[in-house]
């Protein structure tokens, strides 16, 4: 390759007349212009009782002010037979960058089936949370940009909830909302599943007050807290709209349910 | 004229200059793609009762000059399945490689069901994911369109990020901010495809290529047209325009030299 340039008398030689040649190769290492990661929008929340878990996610697909499309699922169950996971107890939520979230989902679902036809048993959804965190921290360096959200019923048959940082840093909880409208849906669910700020009425003034004890609430209650929620982020972010995916794991399996959402 | 072959047909350095080499590497890391080079622009499609249409121009850019005008950016993959390209063209000749020797492959396989509209979708979904993560993209926004394993009118997106969607209609570059609007008009959502003949939705596609021609820079007036069914492809290239109303153009005030 050299050879077919150095005829060419040296960099020093003339430049051009109109303009100044550059002499040299530009120093230090060139910006890179590509950018693999984008923001889907959208919004995802989990809600678990005593005996169910409720997981839910908006199905806008967004790219900057365009709707890419009004059905793009962010609910997945995990585990199960064949391509529609029939009888799946354990369901994955994402939210973020949407190449990113379907391809940790294709993962975690490949690994609770492989589990299955190596041991013989389903996969606890303990074992399975604790699986996802370290797929995650494996690409700690090049993370999947998603905040994810698992749910299913642990081994006693109680809700079980837990919720992920883009690089796996994992937890149990009641509740969490994730995604675009995250800072508008948690503080409500702090109010309204957690109790907090939520005092006895008459119980006294000043130190004599007490706070609201919380526990686990009933199924139709948490459906309309879910409703209600979307609903309210809806209004207030553009990215959150179209139609809401509910997921209600309990014993019998996984129900899901579709409602409209406005599609402004 | 030296003694130098390797010099011979080259602008003459005393007239020109040194020949300016810094965009050879000497160093560094690879280069990958940081950005398109000669592009294509919108892909247009949109599902009806029993399949899908696709159109995309004939229009090949070089910034905002217009290089080539006859290429073909829809590949008719095999009886069941269109892949319009947005973006790069290189990288689509690349893809268009690709996908000729998985055909081959296929064809010589002993599977006899062909591949569909919704397995091709996730091949491709799964390259540019990997190109992406690879952090050496193929500059390209692909519809596929189609049938899918059981025969309905399949649609879906997969673009450089290797982000996929899918929707009753879908239109890739400028077509998202132009023709998605025009095309949800009629059909809002899947129910509404029912509804949706054949032919409203080709005369639906060819009104978007209009609009597209009068407002965005980078088309033309020619373009490929695409309709797939369960009696195959009907893949047309070179269709002209029609009916073309510039009578909007006199009523524009504010650009040129006009006194208003």
């Amino acid at each position: 390759m050299a050879a077919i340039f150095s005829g060419a008398p040296p960099q020093s030689g003339p430049g051009y007349s109109f303009t100044q040649t550059p002499k040299a190769v530009p120093s230090g290492e060139r910006q890179h212009g590509f950018y693999p990661y984008t923001d889907n929008g959208g919004s995802t929340l989990g809600i678990s009782g005593a005996d169910f878990t409720i997981l839910a996610g908006d199905t806008r697909s967004t790219s900057g002010y365009n709707i890419n499309t009004r059905y793009a699922p962010k609910l997945f169950k995990i585990g199960g037979e064949g391509p529609d996971n029939k009888g799946a107890r354990i369901v994955l939520s994402v939210v973020g960058f949407a190449a990113d979230g379907d391809a940790l989902k294709e993962r975690l679902d490949t690994i609770v089936k492989m589990y299955k036809y190596q041991h013989g048993k389903p996969m606890s959804v303990t074992a399975c949370a604790q699986r996802l965190s370290h797929i995650l921290y494996n690409k700690r360096f090049f993370p999947y940009y998603v905040h994810a959200i698992l749910g299913g019923l642990d081994e006693e048959g109680k809700g079980a909830l837990y919720s992920y940082d883009p690089v796996g840093s994992y937890e149990r909880e009641q509740c969490r909302a994730a995604g675009a409208a995250s800072s508008l849906i948690m503080p409500f669910l702090d109010n309204q599943v957690n109790f907090k700020n939520m005092y006895m009425p008459g119980s006294g003034t000043g130190h004599e007050l007490k706070a609201k004890e919380a526990g686990p609430l009933p199924q139709d209650h948490v459906e309309d807290l879910v409703r209600d929620a979307f609903t309210s982020a809806v209004e207030r972010h553009i990215e959150v709209g179209d139609g809401l995916q509910m997921m209600i794991i309990n014993r019998e399996g996984i129900h899901e349910t579709y409602t409209a959402l406005k599609r402004d | 004229m030296n003694h130098l072959p390797q010099a011979w047909g080259r602008p003459r350095d005393d007239v020109y200059g040194a020949y300016d080499n810094s965009h050879f590497q000497s160093a560094g890391p690879n280069q990958h793609t940081q950005s398109p080079i000669v592009t294509g622009t919108s892909v247009v499609a949109a599902k009806f009762k029993g399949g899908v249409v696709i159109a995309a121009d004939n229009l090949a850019s070089y910034g905002s000059l217009a290089r080539f005008t006859d290429v073909k950016r829809l590949r008719k993959f095999n009886d069941n399945v269109v892949v319009g390209f947005g973006g790069d063209v290189s990288d689509m000749q690349y893809l268009d490689r690709l996908l000729n020797s998985l055909d081959i492959r296929e064809n010589y396989s002993s599977v006899d069901d062909p591949l569909n509209a919704k397995n091709l979708h996730t091949y491709l979904a799964k390259v540019m994911y990997k190109r992406r993560s690879d952090f050496n993209p193929l500059w390209n926004h692909l519809l596929i369109a189609g049938l899918d394993g059981e025969a309905k009118p399949f649609l879906a997106s997969a673009d450089l990020l290797g982000t996929t969607f899918s929707s009753p209609t879908l239109a890739t570059g400028f077509g998202a901010h132009l023709a998605q609007p025009i095309l949800r008009r009629t059909i809002p959502d899947e129910d509404s495809v029912q509804n949706v003949s054949q032919d409203d939705a080709v005369k639906l596609v060819k009104e978007c290529m209009k609009v597209l021609f009068y407002r965005d820079a980078r088309s033309m007036d020619k373009y490929s047209i695409a309709i797939i069914t369960k009696e195959g492809v009907d893949l047309v290239d070179g269709v002209k325009l029609e009916n073309q109303s510039w009578a909007f153009a006199e009523q524009i005030r504010g650009y040129g030299t006009q006194t208003v």
